[in-house]
């Protein structure tokens, strides 16, 4: 077995070494004819397609210029305002974007880079009425949150469901492949950390590790349905660590409260250590905030630089470095959807444990 | 700068979506998943402990039938030494049954033999006596055929008894 793999190996490496050559030997003249062609179009900025990507957007591409048009839903101070956000959307025209105007029923309204403001009929905005506005619009990461849930909800309504079915028999399946993943969430994550009283989290646990689990793994794919930046958006990681600040606190016992408030220490420590204890309550879920947001955006930011060294250097020569680097990339991100999910829900299931753990003195 | 500005928008949707999520799945998933798997959980155990009950009896079983078998074993032993014991004997009574039957009708046999050859004699020693009594009647029809010789015989007789 260990020889056939080698030799395998052997194999994938002439294949590639092969490939690089035939490219090499191909691309050269294809790519110069396309650099003559780019020159006279505008300057390729990375900078700007990675921002664009990892933020949020009022229009959902589904594939190649197909793009759905998602509706914006603003609170102003005059009422509810609702219209589909192709009324907005910014056109290219001969290498310029456009602004559009629409007269909505309290205000009229353009957009600026997927940021919508209010304008007059002429497109000026303003600045100070903009500020006003209360944008609850269905963006593109709550479409493909929606979409993630949906994805939960079928395969575990329907993995339920074969639990029912086929009652006191071995798993089988979709069953058999995420039962093991419950089993973990389970008995790795929630009873080690949280202990006796683990029943009560363990339906918050799950859903948070599936919920981010999914989201970071559509965040991977490159196409529709995936693709967006959903948990590395700092929102989606605020409100889950919220979720987290409030269970552990709502959870939390008197020794929990006694350890913040009244430590076994001398009065005087009391006037650094309270504050530093209750900066301790805000600051482990910031952590986790932070520590999924930056994991998930720092790897969308790689793989779309790499993948943008391509138009950088206006050249298919770099394409088979840029693809294995993006490959290798790849593989770490979907270590880290794994990990990062594990990590947020641990680290979850250690602060409740923390909270709810009785102290015996 | 825009990426960690949190955006209230998708603040308010995350977290209704995500309630909604917990909501649904706890009801419609976590729960009857996770007490399937306890209550498999459950049965495994007891099956295995059941296995392992099982298993004892098992052996007990196989121990007792051990020991019955050998038991049996020695058993059987016993009675094939007692038969064989029994056989030998039976065989030994037997011949000397047939021993003593045997000496009984040879002596039975001689006794027989005696008689008849008694009997033989007898009557042989009739024979002759009445072969010898007519033979001599014959001799002495001839012999005192006449007077002289009757005379003489008379007086040898007289002679002969002394008195």
């Amino acid at each position: 077995m260990n020889k056939k793999s080698i030799l395998n190996s052997k194999k994938i490496k002439q294949l590639l070494i092969s490939a690089v050559f035939i490219m090499v030997a191909i691309f050269p003249a294809t790519s110069f004819a396309q650099e003559k062609e780019h020159k006279a179009e505008e300057k390729f900025n990375p900078k700007d397609v990675i921002l664009e990507h990892v933020g949020d957007s009022h229009s959902l591409p589904i594939f190649g210029s197909i793009i759905l048009p998602l509706p914006v839903i603003l609170y102003t101070d005059k009422g509810l305002e609702v219209f589909s956000s192709a009324n907005v959307r910014e056109e290219e025209v001969e290498g310029k974007s456009e602004k559009k105007i629409y007269q909505g029923k309290y205000y009229t309204y353009t957009a600026d880079h997927d940021k919508i403001l209010v304008a007059d009929a002429a497109g000026n905005v303003d600045k100070a009425a903009s500020k006003k506005l209360w944008d609850f619009s269905i963006t593109r990461n709550v479409a493909s949150m929606w979409m993630g849930m949906i994805i939960l909800i079928i395969v575990f309504v329907s993995m339920s469901s074969s639990y029912r079915k086929r009652q006191g028999k071995a798993p089988k399946g979709f069953q058999s492949l995420l039962e093991p993943v419950v089993m973990f969430v389970r008995d790795d994550v929630a009873i080690p950390n949280i202990g006796s009283k683990y029943a009560r989290y363990i339906p918050l646990l799950l859903t948070m590790f599936f919920f981010i689990l999914i989201n970071n793994l559509l965040g991977l794919v490159p196409f529709f349905p995936g693709g967006f930046n959903l948990t590395g958006n700092i929102a989606v990681t605020l409100v889950l660590s919220v979720i987290t600040l409030i269970t552990v606190n709502i959870s939390g016992n008197k020794y929990y409260w006694k350890h913040i408030f009244a430590p076994d220490i001398p009065l005087w420590l009391y006037i650094i250590m309270v504050p530093v204890e209750i900066i301790g309550i805000i600051s482990k879920p910031f952590a986790l905030m932070i520590r999924l947001f930056a994991n998930i955006t720092a790897g969308h930011i790689i793989v779309l630089s790499l993948i943008s060294l391509i138009f950088i250097f206006k050249s298919l020569w770099v394409s088979p470095a840029s693809v294995v680097f993006v490959v290798f990339m790849d593989t770490i991100e979907l270590l880290v959807a794994f990990l990062q999910a594990y990590i947020f829900t641990m680290l979850t299931a250690l602060f409740i444990g923390m909270a709810v753990e009785e102290h015996h003195h | 700068m825009g990426l960690v500005e949190p955006h209230i928008g998708l603040v308010f949707w995350t977290t209704i979506s995500f309630l909604i999520l917990l909501f649904i799945l706890g009801k419609f998933a976590w729960k009857p998943i996770l007490s399937a798997i306890k209550e498999r959980e459950r049965f495994i155990e007891d099956a295995l402990l059941k296995a392992e009950a099982a298993k004892e009896e098992m052996s007990r079983l196989t121990n007792e039938n051990e020991a019955l078998l050998k038991q049996a074993r020695a058993e059987r032993d016993v009675i094939l030494h007692e038969a064989k014991k029994l056989k030998d004997q039976i065989i030994s009574d037997a011949k000397e049954a047939a021993h003593t039957e045997g000496a009984r009708m040879i002596e039975m046999a001689r006794i027989e033999i005696n008689s008849q050859k008694a009997i033989a004699l007898a009557d042989v020693k009739n024979q002759v006596a009445s072969l010898s009594l007519e033979i001599a009647e014959k001799v002495l029809k001839q012999q005192l055929a006449d007077q002289d010789k009757q005379d003489e015989l008379v007086s040898q007789l007289l002679r002969e008894v002394k008195l």
